[in-house]
């Protein structure tokens, strides 16, 4: 089994899942401003398609089809070899294809600090706010049961 | 004899002219947008989404726009539309396990680690209409809470199976074929993946009567909500050209865990049985009656007598998909004329032989 993309071990899964997640002007803004005249190469055009996704019955057991959502993926290359592979759930193909070409460039050496610290923090610290805004929207709706005094008689 | 009759088109085409008009309504009228749908009607894009079997809010609440508010007609559009795309793979099954949880009850245990959350429910309203609504108006923003550390939240079925009180699921045979409705036809006795994945798309309403009747004694099976819960949970995609795991997001889904009465053997000690329901979005009535009918239909694996028309599985089965239903029912609208000529000529003829029949023994009527 590979390892799951929620706790990742591996930097290159822990990118993409940022790169799902982003927004599309989150990846072309960074890009225009600090990579202007990146040259690429299309290795897979951009295509939206459709995945099954998978439940287990009772949750813990044997799979079933649940039904499918849409997935837009690309895969593009830099004029220096590296190949990003962008895939995210919808239809918006130019998403998929920047978020290829943002992990392509995060497997560069000389600019996987700029990625980082223009691309994938800001994004990694949207996703944790709102997932704390949401955990103590969620919180403030918690059950505290306590028991009424039982009468005996 | 078959007769093609052509003839219509300009009647067709100036009818669905009509209809863009009255879709758009009163002009004086702001113009609704997909997104004002998603957002603001986001229960029945989660509807759609769910029969239509595609998770896609965008999508989904164009269609709801486009049908008028019709959901079977939106989800028979948002059908339509998933034909025209090319299939990737099956996601790895979700874990709704490490689900982000935005809402948890129990209605078998009080006090569960982790907590039961209300989160944003219709449950414990009094359904009085709310005039204040028909006003714009400033909504107040929801309270927090303070969040503890990251509390696991463990299904409510693992706990009471940690004491062996309820059936486990079975761990399968990952490389076992899983059966999949949108590529080969149903077929007669259905596993029970094919079972689940046809309830996951099936109508709601179908769903809920054929639940309610179990509750009613048609296939009784006296449930329990274990658990119900509701939040995002992450889809995963293997990527075989590079041997890793990608994230492809997060989806929100409702899991129902249903609790029913027990089943022993000789050999096994009783146990609680369970019913299971997933659905897309926040659906919460579909999950719970997906649960009940899943139940009810493995009457057969828990060896009881299917006397309930929810405990017989072609019938569920074949008839829970509205837009298989709503194309057969529907269809008897377009024209039938050769077949109902058919038919008049028929009935004329037995008309006739009945006069003759009725004239030759009284023989007086006829003078």
């Amino acid at each position: 089994m590979s390892q799951p993309a929620q706790h990742p071990a591996d930097p290159r899964t822990e990118a993409m899942r940022l790169l799902a997640r982003s927004l599309p002007e989150e990846l072309s803004g960074p890009l225009q401003s600090h990579w202007p005249r990146l040259e690429t190469r299309t290795i897979r055009a951009p295509e939206t398609g459709l995945v099954m996704l998978r439940g287990r019955m009772g949750g813990d057991g044997a799979p079933f089809n649940l039904g499918e959502a849409t997935v837009s993926r690309a895969v593009i290359e830099l004029s220096t070899g590296e190949r990003g592979y962008g895939q995210l759930l919808g239809r918006n193909r130019d998403h998929a294809a920047l978020a290829a070409t943002v992990e392509a460039l995060n497997q560069r050496q000389t600019d996987r600090p700029d990625v980082e610290r223009l691309i994938l923090a800001p994004i990694r610290r949207r996703l944790t706010a709102e997932a704390q805004r949401q955990r103590a929207e969620t919180a403030a709706t918690k059950v505290d049961f306590f028991t009424l005094v039982r009468a005996e008689g | 004899m078959y007769v093609a009759v052509k003839g219509g088109e300009r009647a067709i085409a100036n009818a669905h002219r009509l209809l863009d008009h009255e879709r758009r309504g009163d002009r004086a009228v702001p113009e609704l947008s997909p997104t004002q749908i998603d957002e603001q009607l986001a229960l029945a894009v989660d509807r759609v989404m769910s029969e239509g079997s595609l998770y896609d809010r965008g999508l989904a609440a164009l269609a709801i726009k486009q049908a008028r508010g019709d959901l079977i007609e939106a989800i028979f559009l948002v059908r339509a539309y998933r034909t025209t795309l090319p299939r990737f793979g099956y996601s790895n099954p979700v874990d709704t396990g490490r689900m982000a949880i935005r809402r948890r009850i129990s209605a078998t245990y009080k006090d569960l680690p982790g907590g039961q959350v209300l989160g944003p429910t219709f449950d414990y309203t009094h359904r009085l209409i709310d005039f204040a609504l028909a006003a714009e108006r400033e909504v107040a923003e929801p309270l927090t809470a303070p969040v503890g550390p990251d509390t696991e939240t463990p299904r409510v079925t693992d706990m009471i199976a940690n004491d062996d009180l309820i059936e486990r699921n079975l761990k399968t045979d990952e490389t076992k074929p899983v059966g999949d409705l949108t590529r080969d036809p149903l077929a007669f006795p259905a596993d029970r993946d094919l079972r689940l994945q046809n309830l996951a798309r099936g109508d709601e309403g179908f769903l809920l009567a054929l639940g309610y009747s179990t509750q009613r004694g048609y296939g009784r099976n006296h449930p329990f909500v274990g658990e119900i819960r509701m939040g995002e949970v992450e889809i995963e995609l293997e990527i075989p050209e590079l041997g890793l795991t990608a994230s492809l997001g997060a989806v929100t889904l409702t899991e129902c865990q249903m609790v029913n009465q027990f089943k022993g053997s000789l050999t096994e000690p009783a146990r609680f049985t369970r019913g299971y329901g997933l659905s897309f979005g926040h659906c919460e009535r579909r999950a719970m009656s997906m649960a009940l009918v899943d139940r009810a239909l493995r009457a057969k694996e828990f060896g009881e007598e299917r006397k309930g028309p929810a405990q017989d599985e072609e019938f569920v089965l074949s008839h829970s998909d509205n837009v298989q239903s709503t194309g057969f029912v529907e269809h008897l609208k377009l024209p039938h004329y050769v077949d109902f000529q058919a038919e008049l000529a028929l009935l004329r003829q037995m008309r006739s032989e009945f006069e003759a029949r009725q004239a030759s023994s009284h023989p007086e009527a006829a003078e």
